[in-house]
């Protein structure tokens, strides 16, 4: 076990990958010799060479179509976009072609061994284009798997089972938490199971559910509605799509009372997408509307970022409501 | 950037530069007539390689016939023809191994008659029937062979000559000297997929082929309203790229660049640009009418400039083929068109589990969810699915893919 923040540990997953597999390949832009901007692929270059991490020219749409030509071919790429807010221009590649390339060949070819990671999420004075959480945009495309982890272990954890995943995945680390988020995170070589969501804290009256940097938020949340006697059970999704539906319908199923939150705008949020499916699954055992504590639908905000972001307090309110209705 | 920031000479007035001084030629060693031009080299191509590409030039313009008239008796919903650009595509495809990867855009099938694609596996994709690889998930002729190390279609333009440069970094790390071919039009060349490829290819030293089939039209764009420049070759030079201009209906010379160039990306790792000049003599596809955009007199023109004509009368001049031959081997490859055709309509619709399979490795249980609620449904008004609610039946064989 080391004491490692977020960013070590995404560091620490992609050493761990390249150690054993020298198939897996790190690039993007300044990944390579200075070792990104976030300093996520720190000395990988010089431990693993110019061949396998290097910089790419800076084109998102190049950066990706190059990830899914070496994953076709048998590589292990883990292509990095600076921010998720910049992995538009590779939309393309991303929703026509990674999540297509398997079912369109009938299995002739696939591009599983693909990770793209992707700083995300607000809360470090970004503004517009720094601070987005597009996880919405890429659920809906059928063939993609979305992961977001809510700590160092976590990440470790989830980005080798990513880089190992026979499907390629798109991977949103919480920048925020980069530095932020401490933990103990083993040393050794591990992995945390995908599109399987972790019941964090048991509870009996009411289900809040969350990823990535939300999880804290939510478990902010919970502490001061404990304190008012309502016994919060606290899920973290950590894979979005392809979601686990049971691990939250069971849960539901118990407390009766559900609340999602994202830092995502509200409307077409993936929140709307869980609702609508508890509703429907667990209709007769609701006590409640299902509540959605998110982002405003609006641009990301600079100065007035706190009162954008769907804060504990604003969680608190939702507990509120949902337990008095 | 460093060569350029250590040579660039200071001037001290401002010289605007428009690279009109770089004439880029066309290469080429056949005239129309089939006859060598004075001075053309010796080709490097055997007869057994000559007889080869022939043989799929033919069959491809005898597929593409058939296919269109099939399309248009109503029994193919859509269709694209090679027509005019045989020799662009299958003599670059001869130039290199039998196990380098080719990426192609969608009009390329003379690539796949070379490789040994069967008349059956482009009959069972075009119908999209049990038997397609892909499950009939794709329009016709949107074909792939993982055996044939050619990559499936996929409409999007553009979007595979970039994996052709990852694809090829791949092949380089593998060190097995093998390269990738990404074959794409003049319009395609316009996206920015494309040069976000020719430069990665350039910066890391990546050993693919990037082959422009300017064949005049983007569906009914003229090249004059595609770019303003001379051609695609040039922009190579933007990125220190090595680049050649062919004539794309002279299959020797389409042949001997590709060889050349495949030598270049293989043995120095050096990616290189081949802009075909060509025309697509037959419609953009099967919803497409040309004479709305462009005239008879210019496509007559064309035809004057046939591939197949030009390198026919050159394998007779050789010794190499004759005219009986050629009779011969249009009317066996036209019976097994029509033959094979009528086996594949008549074949079953892929089975209902390969909707759903394929999506992931393993389908998620939301997907395996929605199936079943499909099956239940579909069992409950199978008049309105008549393709596949005979699946339905106790089909036990597929179970396993969802």
């Amino acid at each position: 076990m080391s004491r490692m923040n977020l960013l070590q540990a995404v560091n620490n997953a992609l050493d761990t990958a390249m150690a054993a597999d020298e198939r897996v390949l790190c690039f993007g832009e300044d990944v390579g010799v200075f070792g990104g901007v976030f300093r996520a692929t720190s000395h990988l270059q010089e431990k693993y060479g110019r061949d396998r991490c290097f910089n790419t020219p800076l084109v998102e749409q190049g950066i990706v179509g190059f990830a899914n030509g070496l994953a076709a071919q048998g590589s292990v790429p883990v292509a990095e976009i600076q921010f998720a807010d910049y992995i538009f221009p590779a939309f393309d590649q991303l929703v026509n072609e990674t999540a297509k390339f398997r079912y369109r060949s009938g299995n002739l070819f696939d591009v599983g061994g693909l990770t793209v990671r992707a700083p995300y999420g607000g809360g470090i004075a970004g503004g517009h284009y720094h601070s987005q959480s597009p996880e919405a945009y890429f659920a809906h495309t059928p063939g993609l798997t979305v992961v977001v982890p809510r700590n160092p272990h976590q990440a470790k954890g989830l980005l080798l089972a990513s880089i190992r995943s026979p499907d390629p995945v798109i991977f949103f680390e919480p920048k925020r938490l980069y530095r932020a988020s401490v933990g103990e995170v083993p040393d050794d070589d591990y992995e945390l199971p995908l599109r399987q969501a972790e019941v964090v804290k048991e509870g009996n009256d009411i289900t809040l559910l969350a990823w990535g940097a939300q999880l804290e938020v939510v478990e902010q949340a919970a502490e001061m509605a404990e304190e008012a006697g309502i016994s919060c059970e606290i899920i973290d999704l950590r894979t979005i799509v392809p979601w686990d539906i049971d691990t939250v319908v069971e849960s539901v199923l118990k407390t009766g009372r559900l609340i999602v939150s994202h830092e995502a705008p509200l409307t077409g949020g993936f929140a709307a997408e869980i609702a609508a499916t508890i509703q429907s699954r667990c209709f007769l055992y609701l006590e409640s509307p299902i509540e959605r504590v998110a982002g405003l639908d609006t641009p990301f905000p600079l100065t007035l970022e706190k009162e954008y972001m769907p804060g504990p307090l604003k969680v608190l309110d939702a507990i509120h409501r949902t337990m008095d209705f | 950037m460093k060569k350029t920031r250590s040579t660039a000479k200071p001037v001290h007035k401002p010289v605007f530069a428009n690279g009109d001084d770089i004439q880029i030629p066309v290469f080429t060693l056949l005239k129309p007539d089939g006859t060598l031009y004075a001075g053309a080299g010796a080709t490097s191509l055997d007869e057994t390689t000559a007889r080869r590409i022939y043989r799929a030039m033919l069959y491809t313009r005898v597929l593409d016939e058939r296919m269109m008239a099939a399309q248009r008796q109503g029994r193919l919903s859509f269709y694209m023809q090679c027509t005019g650009e045989e020799a662009a595509v299958i003599g670059s495809t001869a130039a290199l191994a039998d196990a380098d990867m080719i990426m192609a855009q969608y009009r390329e099938q003379g690539a796949l008659a070379y490789r040994g694609f069967t008349t059956d596996e482009f009959m069972d994709q075009l119908f999209g029937n049990e038997r397609d690889t892909a499950h009939g998930r794709q329009m016709p002729i949107h074909y792939g062979s993982r055996d044939l190390h050619y990559l499936t279609i996929s409409s999007p333009l553009a979007t595979q000559i970039p994996q052709a440069t990852g694809y090829a970094y791949g092949q380089k790390l593998a060190g097995q000297g093998h390269c990738t071919l990404t074959i794409f039009g003049e319009g395609a060349a316009s996206e920015g997929d494309f040069h976000a490829a020719l430069n990665m290819a350039s910066v890391h030293k990546v050993p693919v082929i990037f082959l422009c089939r300017n064949n005049g039209y983007a569906i009914s764009t003229p090249v004059t309203e595609q770019f303003a420049g001379d051609g695609v070759a040039a922009r190579a030079f933007g990125y220190r790229m090595q680049s050649i201009r062919v004539d794309g209906n002279d299959v020797l010379a389409v042949y001997e660049a590709t060889r050349e160039a495949r030598r270049l990306a293989v043995e120095e790792n050096e990616p290189v640009l081949i802009e075909a000049m060509t025309y697509r003599l037959a419609a953009h596809s099967s919803s497409d009418d040309p004479s709305g955009y462009r005239s008879k007199k210019e496509e007559e023109a064309w035809h004057k400039k046939d591939p197949l004509r030009r390198m026919q009368r050159w394998l007779i001049e050789r010794g190499w083929w004759n005219e009986d031959e050629e009779r011969e081997l249009t009317e066996s490859l036209r019976r097994e068109v029509l033959e094979t055709m009528k086996q594949a309509e008549k074949r079953r619709p892929p089975a209902l589990e390969t909707l759903v399979s394929d999506v992931y490795a393993e389908t998620p249980a939301l997907l395996r969810e929605q199936l079943a609620t499909l099956k239940a449904h579909i069992g409950r008004h199978p008049e309105a699915y008549p393709r596949s609610a005979p699946w339905l039946d106790g089909d036990t064989e597929t179970e396993g893919q969802a």
